[in-house]
Formats: C-alpha cells, sequence, structure tokens
C-alpha cells in the first residue's frame, strides 16, 4: 500500500518533469523585473465580493532594498486552465505566476524546480542505468568465466570502491573548462556515475552468476555445446531480481551525488539549474531565513529519496552517496 | 588467529598504499589537464610577467609535463608532497590540518550516530509493538530520507529561524548533527532489525526460560549478538561520512578537507589537488582497513575469505 503510493508520487514527479513546459507556465530563465526574491502566491477562492473561481493577486514591490512584496487587491487574477499552452496560467498582460516564488534574479523558482528535475533524475537515472549495464556484463563475465578474468575484474572493482570517488569526479570535472554547455555536463556526469557505481553492481552480479553456473541446467546448456555467451545468458536472468533492487537503490546515490556537485559548483547551474544547482542559491544563511522557499529543491530531494527508498521494499538505504552504494547489499 | 589478522592486515596496508599513490598520481595528471595552472590568477590580474615567468621557474612548470610527472612522483615516493603554489605552504601541513578538521567533523558525527542510533535501536527491536518504537521506527525512516545536503540545510534553517543553536563557523554541532543524523537513523534501522532476529533466537528463548530478567535479556544477551551484522557496515558508514562531508563543510563554512579540495582545483593548485586525494585515500583506506580488521576479529569467514 506504502509502496504502491510511493510509486505514484515518483511517476508524478517523472510526469511533471517530462511535461515541464506544459507545467510550469514561465521559462526557468527568464529573470522577471522587480520580483526578486518575491514570496510564492497565494490561491484565493474569495475575497470582500464573495466566492470566485480560483484565482491570485499579482505581487507589487514596496521596498526594493528590503525586497518587501504586498499583494495587489485592486484586481483579481483568475487562473487560466489549459490555456496559452499550459496546464495552469494567467493572463500573461497581468504579469507572471509564481507558485513557488522567484530567486534572486526574479525568475520563477517553480519552473527552475520543474525544469531541474529533468536535469537531476535524468542524470542519476541514466548514470543508474549504465552503471547496472557495465555492472551486469562485467559481474557476468567475472562470475562465469572464473580464472585470472575473474581476478582481473573483482581486482579492479576492488580499486574503484575504495577510491575517494567525490574527489575524483571533482578533478574529471576540473579537466574540461569551468564553463561547458548543459548537454555537455550531462553526459559528462552520466558517464563518470556510471564508471563510479558499477563495482558494486558487478559485485552482486558476479555472486549470483557464479552460484548459478554449477546449477544442473547450466551443465545441461553447455552439454549442448552453448558457448561461454550463450551460457551468460541462460545465468543472467537469475541476477534480474538483484538488478531492480540495485537500480531503485543507486538512483537515490546518484541524484545526492548530482546534487552534491552542483552545489558545490561543479555541475549544473545558472540559467539551466537541477535540483542542487538551485540549491546553491538558497544555502546562504540570510537568503534561507528571508526567503526560506528557495529550500524547496532540499524538500523535493528529501520526497525523492523517501519515495524510491520505499519502493526498494522498505530497505533502508543508506545515506545516500557516490561510495556509498555498497548499502544496497546489506 | 592473531597471526593470521596480522598478515591479513599487513596485506592490506601495502594494497591500500599501491592505490593511495596511484590515485595521487592519477589526481596530478588530470589536474594538469585542467585548462589553467596556479599562475593564471595571476595573469589575469596582470602581475609582471618576469614575477609570473619566476613562480612558474619555481614551481617547475617551464618544465615538459613529463619531467614535471616524474618530480612529483619521486617526491611522492618519499611521502613529500611538495608546496602550495596558493598558500606558499608544505601541502603536507596543509592538508594534515583540514584532514584533522574533517576528521574531527565525522569522528564527533560517527559518536552521535552511534550514541543515538544503536541504543534506539536496541530498543524499537525488542519492544517493537508499541506506539514508541512505531514512532521512532517513522522518524527514522523519514530522517534515513535526508542526505547529508538536505539536512545541512534543514538543520542550518532551523537554526537560522529559532536561534537555538549558534551556526557561527567554527562551531561543531550543526556539521556533526548534518552528518551524523542520517547515518545515526541508518544505524537505528539495523540494529532495530538486528535486535528483532537476536529477540527470536533459541538461545535467548532459552535464556528468558531460565529466568534472567527482561532488561537484561536485551540489553546483554540480544545487544551481544546483534553487535555482528551492526559492526559489519562501519567501514560503509565511514565512507559515507567522508563523501558527505563535502556537502556539510561547503554548507557552514566548515574548514576541512573538502573544501580545501574545492578551492585547490578552482585555483589549479595541482600539488594541493593531489594533496588532498592522498589524504582522502588514506581516510577512506584507514576507514576500510578498521572496519574490515573489526569484522575479521569478529567473524573467521571474512578472513578466510580474503
Amino acid at each position: 500500500m506504502i509502496r504502491r503510493a510511493a510509486g505514484a508520487v515518483l511517476l508524478a514527479i517523472v510526469l511533471m518533469a517530462t511535461a515541464a513546459p506544459w507545467i510550469s507556465s514561465n521559462r526557468p530563465d527568464l529573470p522577471f523585473d522587480d520580483r526578486a526574491y518575491a514570496p510564492p502566491m497565494r490561491v484565493h477562492l474569495r475575497d470582500a465580493a464573495g466566492w470566485h473561481a480560483p484565482f491570485v493577486y499579482q505581487q507589487r514591490l514596496v521596498h526594493r532594498i528590503n525586497r518587501t512584496y504586498v499583494d495587489d487587491h485592486t484586481a483579481r487574477v483568475p487562473l487560466r486552465w489549459f490555456a496559452n499552452g499550459h496546464l495552469v496560467s494567467i493572463d500573461p498582460g497581468a504579469g507572471p505566476l509564481l507558485w513557488c516564488g522567484a530567486d534572486a534574479l526574479g525568475r520563477d523558482l517553480c519552473a527552475r524546480l520543474v525544469y531541474g528535475a529533468r536535469l537531476s533524475l535524468g542524470v542519476a537515472a541514466l548514470g543508474a542505468f549504465g552503471a547496472l549495464l557495465l555492472g551486469a556484463l562485467l559481474g557476468a563475465v567475472a562470475g562465469s568465466s572464473g580464472g585470472r578474468l575473474d581476478t582481473l575484474i573483482t581486482t579492479v572493482a576492488d580499486f574503484v570502491l575504495v577510491l575517494p570517488v567525490v574527489y575524483l569526479v571533482i578533478v574529471l570535472r576540473a579537466t574540461r573548462p569551468l564553463v561547458i554547455s548543459p548537454a555537455e555536463i550531462f553526459w559528462l556526469m552520466t558517464i563518470l556515475f556510471a564508471l563510479a557505481a558499477w563495482p558494486d553492481v558487478a559485485r552482486g552480479v558476479r555472486a549470483i552468476v557464479a552460484t548459478e553456473r554449477t546449477r544442473d541446467y547450466a551443465a545441461a546448456a553447455r552439454a549442448l555445446g552453448a558457448g561461454p555467451w550463450r551460457v551468460m545468458t541462460h545465468l543472467l536472468p537469475a541476477a534480474y531480481g538483484f538488478l531492480r533492487i540495485e537500480f531503485v537503490l543507486l538512483i537515490p546515490a546518484l541524484l545526492v551525488a548530482e546534487s552534491t556537485l552542483s552545489f558545490v559548483g561543479f555541475g549544473f547551474g545558472g540559467a539551466t539549474p537541477s535540483w542542487g544547482g538551485l540549491l546553491k542559491d538558497g544555502e546562504a544563511l540570510t537568503a534561507m531565513y528571508s526567503a526560506p522557499w528557495l529550500l524547496l529543491p532540499a524538500a523535493a530531494l528529501f520526497v525523492v529519496v523517501l519515495a524510491l527508498q520505499t519502493v526498494a521494499g522498505g530497505r533502508p538505504g543508506f545515506p545516500a552517496s557516490i561510495v556509498d552504494t555498497t548499502a544496497a547489499r546489506r | 588467529m592473531i597471526h593470521a589478522t596480522a598478515a591479513y592486515v599487513a596485506r592490506r596496508l601495502v594494497a591500500a598504499l599501491v592505490l593511495v599513490l596511484s590515485v595521487s598520481t592519477a589526481a596530478f595528471v588530470l589536474a594538469r589537464l585542467a585548462p589553467g595552472d596556479e599562475t593564471t590568477a595571476d595573469v589575469i590580474e596582470g602581475v609582471d610577467p618576469k614575477v609570473i615567468a619566476g613562480t612558474r621557474e619555481r614551481l617547475g612548470l617551464d618544465r615538459p609535463f613529463p619531467v614535471q610527472l616524474a618530480h612529483f612522483t619521486w617526491d611522492l615516493l618519499r611521502l613529500d608532497l611538495g608546496e602550495s603554489a596558493r598558500y606558499d605552504r608544505p601541502v603536507a601541513a596543509l592538508v594534515a590540518e583540514r584532514g584533522a578538521n574533517t576528521a574531527r567533523l565525522a569522528f564527533v558525527a560517527l559518536l552521535l550516530a552511534t550514541l543515538i542510533g544503536l541504543p534506539l535501536g536496541v530498543v524499537t527491536g525488542a519492544y517493537s509493538g508499541t506506539w514508541f518504537s512505531r514512532l521512532l521506527s517513522i522518524a527514522s525512516i523519514g530522517v534515513l530520507a535526508c542526505p547529508p545536503l538536505v539536512a545541512v540545510l534543514a538543520l542550518l534553517y532551523v537554526a537560522a529561524t529559532t536561534g537555538w543553536v549558534s551556526v557561527a563557523s567554527g562551531d561543531l554541532l550543526v556539521p556533526a548533527l548534518a552528518l551524523g543524523l542520517p547515518v545515526g537513523a541508518a544505524l537505528e534501522r539495523l540494529q532495530s532489525q538486528a535486535t528483532h532476529d537476536a529477540m527470536a533466537s533459541p538461545d535467548l528463548l532459552a535464556a528468558a526460560a531460565r529466568g534472567i530478567p527482561p532488561h537484561r535479556l536485551v540489553w546483554v544477551h540480544a545487544a551481544r549478538q546483534s553487535l555482528r551484522p551492526v559492526l559489519g557496515v562501519y567501514g560503509i558508514v565511514i565512507g559515507s561520512l567522508f563523501s558527505g562531508s563535502m556537502a556539510v563543510e561547503f554548507a557552514t563554512s566548515w574548514p576541512g578537507l573538502g573544501r580545501l579540495m574545492l578551492e585547490a582545483v578552482q585555483h589549479g593548485d595541482v600539488r594541493l589537488v593531489a594533496g588532498c586525494v592522498f589524504a582522502g585515500g588514506i581516510c577512506l583506506a584507514v576507514g576500510n582497513l578498521a572496519a574490515d580488521a573489526l569484522r575479521s576479529l569478529a567473524d573467521p569467514r571474512v578472513r578466510d575469505l580474503s
């Protein structure tokens, strides 16, 4: 029951990220004049004149230094559904619709969150998938071949497992120019995460395949003349359950890794933010005190990690990070 | 048995040393590949070219890369990490100073996690039906989903709005809590499961039949049995503390190794980058080694396998 609910939450978040341009009524990189640190808008149903369809009030900057805003009660701005090519929007002439407030440059935080989900979840999911592919392949080869190849792969895996991965990722990132296109950061991170996270997968798959190859069906396949690759395709399905769990547990680990890297300035940021890049804006104590909505990406991270851990079967993962994906095999 | 453990530890030590040396060298090469070097900032600031040429000569930047690498490797083999161009200080001293800060943070976090997590785990594992245990379990699962990055921001926010704890840089409580609480929650879950399993084991039933009082049953007999699975994860925990501390150090201005590393990379201070990776590798290796040694003492199967 709880797992279903968690799955539904995840599905909703993924759908929102996929349909980002439709969900958010503003572009994530567009700064609005006089909206720096504008607070989240509230939806109203009634005013002095009585009940109405859902509407908002536009915000008016009253003090530029203190960044105080008041709601402009003179005009109701009705929400429009399925208009202007968005799910919810308001009349473009009335000003921006800011569900979650605005950041220091007056950009729509809601739009940035939804678009950021694409990058954060995309990197994590693709990185986890890459790690899974690499780990499954190398683990299966090691487990079904045995001998010198097995020793080699196991040694390399053990080697990678104890690397100070966070540091190495940062050094690797530094080999590229400081400003590179978001697409390049995306692929760089995905590949780095896959390279950092495969050993755990490989270890698990190796153990499973090594026990499976002594089973009768493997012997039967060999007796029928199947080559090593053919036999491997028979053995690998035994690891499906493990791979599924590993995938679900790797995603939060990599999600947090991405956020941490972006948070310290070695990932996404600026016009194309991820959740970690967004948190960088809200990190300063003064900012978080006066504009707590800037911490919403942290809440988003929390929800996704919690949901993924629940989906993984209520088994506690570890405080997710790049190096401790080992926790998956508890 | 002591002899076998010693041989095992010795083998692991050599492997760890080789690992750390090769990773530091790799970091040096990678950092050199990065655009810019130690003098880039000077060039941008318009420092006299003669001065820059002098700096480059002093740092050996005027020589071809293979020569630089050879120098670095030779220094490294003598455990000389060289001089930081940015701080004008020996890298070893800098790294030791900042590494000690990170270690202090990690140690306090681990202590907090252990002191909070294990007793609560025993409680929720032994008295799993009560509302208190249920409440604790839910809280624990929630905290578990807080990676250090989220935890530190949440704690900073609470501290900033309520003023309950100081968030001045140098105050240990907020960073240590941010780093330790998620780990404490994980330990609580593990200890809870282990205690639960131990309580159901036949020898505990026998002990209860002998008339041993319940509290002794829980806190002595079951706790001792559940020690082994919990000890086994301390290696993972140390790794997670190490990587998690990067975000915490950054958010709370804690002068640790992670921040030093970031600065070094940003300023193209290649020797310092390699030194930080060296120190990070040592920290992780020592952590892993300590955890494995503990496990190998507690469980002969681990020793025989490897």
